[in-house]
């Protein structure tokens, strides 16, 4: 796969990249790798320039725009930012997850269905943050925050779960916390392809990593298998203390 | 920086003699000598001690017209930001991506804006003819044209984060309005309608002045029969009407910002 920004900036070279229903999947690298866009061609949110994108048999590339309204629909996404309506209740962030599948009109007047309000319930219950439903999004902490992005792309009911970033801007603890939120998502067969920076994070909640440098994937495989050396292969450089999170303890 | 003082302080000078000679010019013009403002004191004390003692009678008479034109304001002001709507999403660059709309949301808006509000009255009078109608249409385009201009620039300044987090869940591209814009920029468009509708309170109590309605061709006309003690009623009732709702306005933008 490829992707060429227009000014020529070239951000995926030669991308072949297979993920497996069920995979916990890191994508490590610097800022600039192509981490993003990655992420993003494969909901479509960045338009390949070359090559194709395959989910479950379908070339997504060829998708109307229809069709793919209905594909990411199935692909939940955290952001590092959180990506909240952050003068909104948390309830009506998480319902938001809920309107793609809801009828044009029916989410324009905000006609939610019973169940979707259930389902939105029960995606805060599972991250633990049911009592806040009705503090504002920008009441809570940044933890709590990151939660109700994880909530609101639960409640989408999704096959796949894409997270930019999404502990970049939490301390460690939270970090982890979020990290084995990813965790249970992914142990209830949610196929999880996380961008992190931390290679520490990687390496203890993911179960393969692929390396990105400059837009190309440099390595692919198991994550008990790389070490050290290889991160500073991928990074192209010697690593560096804020290239670890650094374990729960801390900070 | 320091070479580029003298220069600035050079500017500033003919900045300066330059609006001084323009004043002279426009005085002269005129005939707006001091002197001439010195002559007109007696016949305006002649004014304020005819207005005296105010003639309370004609305070029945006045409630009619008076609420008309709070009528007048309202249904403009509500007219205006209902239209104003399609505009706001249409003139900001992050919910319009096609070029050509965009620029001629703006350049509407823009347009809108030059004409001033009595101009608009006085032109939709000679259109619709004299009445309250006519007035009603001034301050709808006005209205427009204001929070139109106002809330697109706030939205443009908006979190993108929540239209992504939409557009990513799969929304098309009404449902990523509602529900990642609409609530973002919802108290700006309010806040500003209030402040629209402030002004128009003012505006209609001069808008019969060109015969669009209201409370102002009442006192034209106590005016120009020399009721001065009627006229001062009404400038007193209009005093109070305005900074009884101004209070009141500023209150509620208070809550909502």
């Amino acid at each position: 796969m490829h992707v060429a920004f227009p000014g020529g900036v070239q951000a995926l070279r030669g991308v072949d990249l297979a993920v497996r229903r069920g995979e916990f999947v890191a994508v490590v690298g610097l800022s600039g790798a192509g981490k993003s866009t990655l992420l993003r061609t494969i909901n479509r949110l960045v338009e390949p320039t070359a090559g194709t994108v395959w989910f479950e048999g379908e070339d997504l590339t060829r998708a109307s725009a229809d069709r793919m309204l209905e594909v990411r629909g199935q692909i939940g996404m955290i952001f590092q930012t959180f990506n909240l309506v952050r003068r909104s209740s948390v309830l009506r962030n998480v319902l938001a997850g809920r309107v793609g599948r809801l009828s044009t009109w029916r989410a324009l007047l905000g006609w939610f269905p019973r169940d979707d309000l259930l389902i939105a319930c029960e995606a805060l219950r599972k991250l633990g943050i049911e009592d806040k439903a009705f503090v504002r999004a920008d009441a809570l902490s940044g933890g709590q925050q990151q939660r109700v992005g994880i909530a609101r792309a639960l409640a989408q009911q999704p096959k796949v779960m894409l997270a930019d970033e999404p502990v970049a801007s939490l301390d460690p603890p939270t970090s982890h916390v979020v990290m084995r939120d990813l965790r249970r998502i992914n142990d209830d067969g949610i196929t999880v392809l996380i961008n992190l920076h931390f290679i520490d994070l990687a390496r203890e909640y993911a179960g393969r990593i692929v390396g990105l440098r400059g837009g190309e994937v440099v390595y692919d495989g198991p994550a008990r298998d790389v070490d050290d050396a290889m991160f500073e292969q991928i990074y192209g450089r010697a690593l560096k203390a804020d290239d670890f999170r650094g374990a729960e303890a801390e900070g | 920086m320091i070479s580029a003082e003298p220069r600035l302080k050079g500017r500033l000078t003919l900045g300066l003699l330059a609006a001084a000679a323009l004043y002279l010019w426009s005085t002269a013009a005129i005939g707006a000598w001091p002197g001439v403002i010195w002559e007109g004191i007696p016949s305006f004390v002649r004014l304020v001690r005819g207005m005296f003692p105010p003639n309370w009678a004609a305070l029945p008479v006045l409630v009619d017209p008076l609420v008309q034109t709070l009528q007048i304001a309202v249904v403009g002001t509500i007219q205006g930001a209902l239209l104003s709507i399609p505009l706001i999403l249409l003139a900001a660059r992050n919910v319009t991506r096609q070029g050509w709309i965009y620029y001629a949301a703006r350049a509407l808006l823009n347009l809108l804006r030059t004409i001033p509000e009595l101009l608009y009255a006085a032109i939709l009078v000679a259109v619709v003819g004299i009445g309250p109608f006519a007035g009603i249409l001034a301050l709808t385009v006005f209205s427009v044209a204001i929070i139109g201009k106002l809330t697109s620039e706030s939205l443009e300044a908006i979190d993108p984060g929540p239209m992504e987090a939409l557009e990513a869940a799969g929304a098309n591209r009404l449902k990523t309005i509602r529900y990642a814009v609409v609530p973002q920029i919802l108290p700006a468009f309010l806040s500003y309608t209030l402040f629209v509708f402030e002004i128009n309170v003012r505006v209609s109590f001069v808008l019969g002045l060109v015969g669009a309605g209201g409370i102002g061709q009442l006192l034209l006309t106590a005016l120009n029969l020399f009721r001065y003690q009627s006229a001062l009623v009404i400038i007193l009732v209009t005093l109070a009407a305005v900074i009884v709702i101004d209070a009141v306005s500023v209150r509620v933008r208070q809550v909502l910002v």
